[in-house]
């Protein structure tokens, strides 16, 4: 029975484990795939956590459901990008006070060839037209991620009607960004991406960005406490520490220094009341 | 109306997966070479995890294929085609159930056993019970129904025959275990949901190669798969010489 004694030992070992994870200081942050695909957080994260001594257990998924696990109380704080849904969550009651945290934006991404000619210029929608039209290839997220919810609030703003003019040409995966943009490069098929998953993102292959720089390309990401008061696990006062911290000249300081290759990710803006 | 035709190139592809698949291994050695901290810790928890889940599944699923397997009653048939057929359950399907009972908004929410390793053993031990508890009932109840005379001859009760159906089949049964551990470092959408993959603290090795696949890193994927493919090949490598040792003294 050499097996069940090591499976034993496993267990106590286990538990110690437990133990010890349950005394440590920590908070559950739901957030976005890009805030840890883009590996921010894991800059981010080991500074604050050696600041304060406070773990922050980050867990990734897109904005819909990032807010999900938050309405169910699994989380202390959430960390997304989608302003509606994050309105709505507040509305619910789910949420204290939502803050701007920083801003990047989305990219439209395709092949170098760019066999539709969308690319060159600014406009993202007059690109989107001239996809829908050509039936190329496009690759959606179909997650209820911030992402998606932009892709299509931009469908919407170019007069297309998504649900109808969808085909084979659109391929709605409903993965995270990192997958969907395997998808696409794999596919040779264009897809809407925000920039930190994209510059982090090591599988580019023969893909590029093809538009960039319409204002209505925006991303704002957004930071909330979960209500204690509705869900009376929250940790409220270290929760609201690194909200705090986050939105701070020094967390903003941190987020505008995380760079990959020279290039910034995140642009800071807590300051901004519009945001 | 009109597709591109270039779409779904698979042969451009080819070169590149081949590359990949050095690359992979490449990486694989340098992980293992290195002794990368990071890797150690995930590794050690993958062990833990899965470890964990097959000891809470044993303790379930042996004793209760060896009592099915030499009892008789009412419904014993469905129960066995139940069992046989939750063999398969789907893990994103457990996974999902798992974490709706421990979210803070499920029945077992006061435990705050959501997004720790706790609640991946949770999930992996209900993933593998059945196997465990099916594959040993067909293994004890085709021994009871050799030795069922003798063991009755020796006035073994029902209970007594499956305690000793269970000691003497120790040998066979460690290859159940096997599967059933096979089962759980090897699942992935299970431990996905209700671990959330925290860095440090829930990722596991299925998950971390879920994530660096999510992050384009094919070759480290790839590397990390090849690792975790070395220690479940090892795991099953030292079961099977300690069997043997065993076998061939005690046997």
């Amino acid at each position: 029975m050499v097996i069940a004694r090591h499976v034993f030992v496993a267990a106590l070992f286990t538990l110690a484990a437990l133990s010890t994870h349950a005394q440590e200081r920590f908070i559950t942050v739901a957030s976005t795939t890009s805030t840890e695909q883009s590996g921010l957080f894991a800059y981010l994260l080991p500074i604050y956590e050696r600041k304060t001594g406070i773990k922050v257990h980050v867990v990734a998924l897109g904005t819909g459901q990032a807010l999900d696990v938050a309405r169910r109380g699994d989380a202390d704080v959430v960390f997304v990008h989608a302003r509606a849904a994050e309105e709505t969550f507040l509305a619910e009651g789910h949420g204290v006070k939502r803050y701007p945290v920083m801003y990047n934006d989305f990219v439209l991404i395709g092949p170098k060839a760019d066999p539709a000619r969308v690319g060159g210029g600014k406009d993202i929608v007059a690109a989107l037209k001239r996809l829908e039209a050509a039936h190329a290839p496009f690759v959606s997220r179909g997650d209820r991620s911030g992402t998606h919810m932009a892709e299509l609030e931009l469908w919407k703003t170019a007069g297309i009607d998504i649900d109808k003019a969808r085909g084979p040409w659109y391929r709605d995966t409903g993965q995270g960004m990192g997958p969907a943009l395997n998808t696409a490069v794999s596919m040779n098929a264009y897809i809407l991406a925000d920039r930190g998953t994209w510059l982090a993102f090591k599988n580019q292959g023969d893909f590029t960005v093809l538009v960039e720089g319409d204002k209505r390309l925006f991303n704002q990401y957004g930071v909330m406490l979960v209500n204690p008061d509705r869900h009376p696990n929250v940790k409220k006062e270290l929760g609201q520490q690194f909200v705090d911290w986050v939105i701070s000249p020094e967390g903003q300081k941190a987020i505008a220094s995380y760079k990959i290759n020279g290039k910034q990710l995140f642009y800071p803006n807590a300051q901004d009341p519009a945001a | 109306m009109h597709y591109f035709s270039y779409i779904d190139v698979g042969v451009s592809s080819l070169p590149s997966a081949m590359s990949s698949l050095s690359q992979g291994g490449l990486e694989a050695l340098r992980l293992i070479a290195g002794a990368d901290p990071k890797l150690v810790q995930i590794v050690s928890l993958s062990l833990q995890v899965s470890l964990s889940a097959v000891a809470v599944a044993c303790l379930a699923g042996l004793p209760l294929g060896a009592a099915i397997a030499v009892s008789r009653f009412h419904g014993r048939r469905a129960l066995i085609v139940a069992l046989n057929a939750s063999m398969g359950l789907p893990p994103v399907v457990v996974g999902l159930l798992v974490y709706l009972m421990l979210s803070r908004a499920g029945p077992l929410g006061e435990l705050g056993l959501l997004f720790t390793p706790a609640a991946m053993v949770v999930a992996q031990a209900i993933l593998i019970t059945p196997i465990i508890a099916a594959l040993s009932r067909q293994v004890i109840e085709d021994a009871w129904m050799e030795y069922r005379e003798q063991l009755h001859s020796l006035g073994e009760t029902r209970l007594g025959a499956a305690v000793t159906l269970l000691w003497d089949l120790r040998f066979s049964l460690v290859t159940i275990v096997l599967a059933g551990f096979g089962r759980a470092a090897a699942e992935v959408g299970a431990v996905m949901i209700v671990g959330g993959n925290i860095d440090g603290v829930t990722r596991v090795m299925t998950t971390a190669i879920a994530l660096e696949t999510s992050k384009g890193d094919l070759p480290l994927a790839l590397g990390l798969g090849m690792v975790l493919l070395v220690i479940v090949f090892s795991l099953n490598a030292a079961a099977y010489l300690v069997n043997e040792t065993a076998q061939r003294r005690y046997g």
